[in-house]
């Protein structure tokens, strides 16, 4: 099967019930994508699909034959996303581990809802587990991401 | 004592300076590691130099590097700690790098756990950037030929003022690692007003990496033909293999062969627990070969471990008599008896760590020696554990400690670094062990289950005149003897042996328990269930005598002193208690502050709408807070805004601080809404988010405000005092607004709230 991993075509032979996860981790060596659950409960996994915002640790690679699949290594190849300015700039991470997932899902509700009230934030971010507790800079760096694409 | 030397012509880490680089050792003795320094002298000439704790090197272009050998687990310690080594040196920040420490005992304690990293290590960090910025002073005084009392500095470079001359770090370097270290009498340490860094904070020097995914954690490292192993523990703690099928396993596309790990032998202390490896190409393919595993279990005794009935058995000891403490007045004679008696049973059960990274280690054994990358809170344990597991001198392992996904004290036991140890000498090459999130719930080491029985006889006033307080809990000990069922002193003495209150009689008291599972240190650890039982109890005694709880926590806290152990065993952190005594004063004040802060006087609870507030000092540091919740007709609890007052001394880096006291709410609001871990026939019920649910973004406090008090006095911690009084003020809160006293958590499991 073909897809399309961070503008790069691919093609995958392997087992197609492997999650997505696992092939950008250990088959690419992209490993910005984190593996926090595998129940798709903690959205630390989080890539994109054509755009939207999925969990990478239940989505079997037969799922995203012809697909354009993101990470976060791509998100800022070019310089930093406007989303990621932000998390830099309200200073949101502590461990860390959570936030490739954080900012890929934020990316994804910017674009669906580009100036997300604070309950579209909590209903988009709600997937998303902060063991280390950023929810608060989490919800500001998504505003302030917001008033910069205003 | 922190003797400082020259080390720039030793063989240390020649990988990361360049030659002709000035590097510093300060070596710190650790009281309970000093014997030790012989053992580690006779194995190379570098060890001879015992326990170096800081090495700071300044390249000829004028880079500094600064060690950092305490891990990064989100409390951003890989920057403050060299924040202060660069204050004292004057040193360019935009200048320095940082090196993560290996594992090694040269640096003294490296077990970042219990708040403890700036507290220890300020001081020698100090003095390290203190003595190299001394040195460069002399250098450029020789080369100049002038008094060195004519010499200063300025960001990065050395100065003569009368003559305008300047040099640079970079190239005084070569000329300063021929001088001798000055003595720390010598030391010219900067006065506070000169600070450029130290108070004023600096961001993590790993922001950016962390941003774009680049960061490397265990989970990320790899090496050149290294295989993935998932293992399947024993479901009951201290179970064994009594049969195994692999063949539907070994049939997995990608699965190479199946190993038995060897149960430990107790105490269970850091060594596996035991159980099959499922080895594969990659870390799916082992899951999947995993659960293709048929395997028999010899469960053991602990297979009776009920966590219903033990909960009974808990309260049921928390009810007799106990072992003293510590007594107040005439704490041995008889309670008074009659209406003004009270008496409440509070109960937290076990609760799992669940950082967002899994257990994970890669481990490399050749030629007798091993290589580790673990994401790990104490690399000096899991060489210790690798070492003796393996059979190997500590010497010939090295442990490189990688980022961590979060760690609240689990990843301070290295048994799945020894796991991967384990495997990789069986296999011969290099393994990486992946738990998963289902392993990480059920093999957790818990922090205690824990039962506590509160009385109270009160005045007039409703001011207590006789206090009992008795608590029971499986101690972290047992992991180190079968055979500890009470508290050891270090734990009771996190908010239990401490109560601060000004009561002529008080009677602190500790019942046996015997553990089941493992127990282990939880970001606050015994702090959480004490300030849990004695901050809700005082507030039940507030509202009985009618009173406002802040003023009534003040009365019963009294004037400000000093409290007084003698004849009391007090480990008080294992600091000092000259230099961190418990002043209720600061205590008083904190709680003044975050009363002001808030605006607690004008804020009066109704129904649905309440204001909870608790105090408490844990890990030497000063913390009162205020809770607001909202609670709707059905039962669902918000909460708009917390505020949080501290006292933590001198604070190096104040918005780590004000992160870490946000974080701090989150933890303790997992806690109050969910946090429970229940065992039937000695096997985890809990698995995974879905059955151990931890706080999301819509349930957490809208607003976190944290207040730092100005100080300077010495720095104390800052990762974990603000989890206890939250618990106790968001409960404390809940009452305010239904009128129902949370004594049981969680609140999912508790009848009053479900």
């Amino acid at each position: 099967m073909k897809l399309k991993v961070n503008g790069m075509d691919r093609i995958f032979d392997g087992d197609p019930d492997m999650p997505l996860l696992w092939y950008v981790r250990d088959i690419l060596g992209l490993t910005g994508t984190k593996f926090g659950c595998g129940i798709a409960l903690c959205g630390a996994c989080t890539v994109h699909k054509n755009g939207e915002a999925i969990r990478s640790c239940v989505t079997p690679m037969s799922a995203v034959a012809g697909s354009e699949i993101r990470t976060i290594e791509d998100l800022g190849a070019n310089g930093l996303h406007p989303v990621q300015e932000a998390w830099m700039q309200v200073n949101v991470p502590q461990c860390g581990y959570c936030q490739s997932g954080q900012i890929m899902q934020a990316v994804s509700l910017l674009k669906n809802t580009p100036h997300p009230s604070d309950q579209q934030i909590d209903d988009a971010m709600a997937g998303n587990i902060c063991r280390c507790g950023t929810y608060q800079r989490i919800r500001r760096a998504i505003k302030l991401a917001a008033e910069k694409n205003a | 004592m922190s003797p400082i030397e020259n080390v720039s012509r030793r063989r240390f880490l020649q990988g990361v300076f360049g030659t002709g680089a000035l590097i510093l050792a300060v070596r710190y003795f650790p009281p309970i590691l000093s014997h030790q320094r012989a053992a580690g002298a006779q194995t190379e000439a570098d060890r001879a130099t015992l326990h170096p704790n800081v090495f700071v090197g300044i390249q000829q272009d004028g880079t500094v590097y600064i060690v950092a050998h305490r891990s990064e687990m989100g409390t951003v310690i890989r920057t403050s700690l060299p924040l202060v080594v660069a204050d004292e040196l004057d040193a360019d920040w935009t200048r320095v790098k940082i090196d993560q420490a290996i594992g090694d005992k040269r640096y003294g304690d490296q077990n970042t756990d219990g708040s403890q990293s700036v507290r220890r290590f300020y001081g020698t960090m100090r003095e390290c950037g203190a003595a190299a910025r001394w040195m460069l002073i002399q250098a450029a005084a020789q080369q100049w030929n002038v008094p060195v009392s004519e010499c200063s500095t300025e960001m990065h470079v050395v100065i003569h003022k009368a003559t305008s001359r300047r040099l640079v770090y970079g190239d005084l370097a070569s000329a300063a690692a021929h001088l001798t270290v000055p003595k720390k009498e010598e030391l010219q340490l900067k006065q506070p007003s000169e600070w450029r860094y130290i108070g004023k904070g600096m961001t993590s020097v790993d922001l950016p990496l962390l941003c774009t995914g680049q960061a490397i954690y265990g989970m990320d490292a790899r090496v050149d033909g290294m295989v993935l192993a998932s293992i399947e523990h024993p479901p009951v703690f201290g179970g064994k293999i009594a049969t195994l099928d692999d063949q539907d396993a070994l049939k997995v596309a990608g699965v190479h062969q199946t190993v038995r790990i060897d149960p430990f032998k107790p105490p269970a202390a850091f060594q596996p627990l035991g159980g099959v490896a499922v080895i594969a190409d990659n870390t799916w393919a082992a899951f999947q070969g995993r659960k293709k595993l048929k395997i028999t279990w010899d469960n053991g005794p602990n297979e009776s471990y009920d966590s219903v009935e033990y909960k009974k058995e808990l309260i049921e000891t928390a009810h007799k008599p106990g072992k003293l403490i510590r007594g107040v007045g005439d704490s041995d004679k008889g309670f008074p008896t009659g209406n003004h008696v009270f008496e409440a049973d509070y109960y937290v059960p076990l609760l799992a760590h669940a950082p967002m990274e899994p257990m994970v280690a890669l481990v490399e054994f050749k030629d007798g020696r091993v290589t580790a990358w673990a994401p790990t809170q104490n690399p000096q344990a899991a060489q210790s554990i690798v070492a003796s597991e393996l059979g190997i001198p500590i010497e010939n392992v090295v442990c490189h400690v990688t980022l961590l996904g979060g760690g609240f004290g689990r990843k301070s036991k290295p048994d799945y670094v020894a796991e991967a140890a384990v495997l990789s000498k069986k296999l011969g090459r290099a393994v990486k062990v992946v738990w998963t999130r289902e392993d990480d719930v059920k093999f957790d080491y818990y922090n205690a289950v824990a039962a506590m029985y509160m009385k109270a006889a009160v005045d007039e006033k409703g001011k207590p005149t006789a206090w009992l307080q008795r608590s029971v809990f499986p101690p972290i000990t047992s992991i180190f003897d079968v055979n500890a069922v009470y508290g050891d002193p270090p734990h009771l003495a996190q908010g239990w042996t401490d109560l601060p209150y000004d009561l002529p009689n008080i009677r602190i008291e500790n019942g046996p328990a015997q553990a089941h599972v493992r127990i282990g240190w939880l970001r606050s650890v015994a702090n959480i269930y004490h300030a849990f039982a004695v901050q809700c109890f005082t507030d039940e005694l507030a509202h009985r005598a009618k009173r406002d709880p802040v003023e009534y926590m003040l009365d019963l806290i009294g004037p400000p002193r000093t409290l007084d152990f003698t004849n009391v065993e007090y480990p008080n952190y294992g600091a000092d208690y000259k230099t961190y005594p418990w002043e209720t004063g600061r205590l008083r004040n904190v709680i003044e502050m975050v009363a002001d802060k808030s605006g607690w006087a004008r804020k009066k609870s109704v129904k649905g709408h309440g204001f909870g507030f608790a105090a408490h000092r844990s890990f030497l540091t000063y913390v009162a807070t205020v809770v607001e919740v909202e609670v709707s007709d059905k039962g669902e609890i918000r909460i708009p805004r917390v505020d949080t007052a501290l006292d933590a001394g001198l604070v190096v880096n104040p918005e780590a601080t004000r992160a870490q006291f946000e974080g701090a709410v989150v933890f303790g609001t997992s806690i109050v809404r969910n946090g429970e871990i229940t065992a039937k026939n000695g096997v985890i019920q809990q698995s995974n988010f879905s059955d151990y649910p931890v706080a999301r973004i819509n349930e957490v406090p809208a607003q976190t405000n944290v207040y730092i008090t100005e100080s300077s006095a010495p720095p104390t911690g800052v990762g974990e005092p603000g989890v206890p009084p939250f618990v106790a003020a968001f409960c404390n809160a809940i009452f305010a607004a239904t009128g129902k006293r949370v004594r049981d958590l969680p609140l999912s499991s508790n009848s009053q709230f479900t």
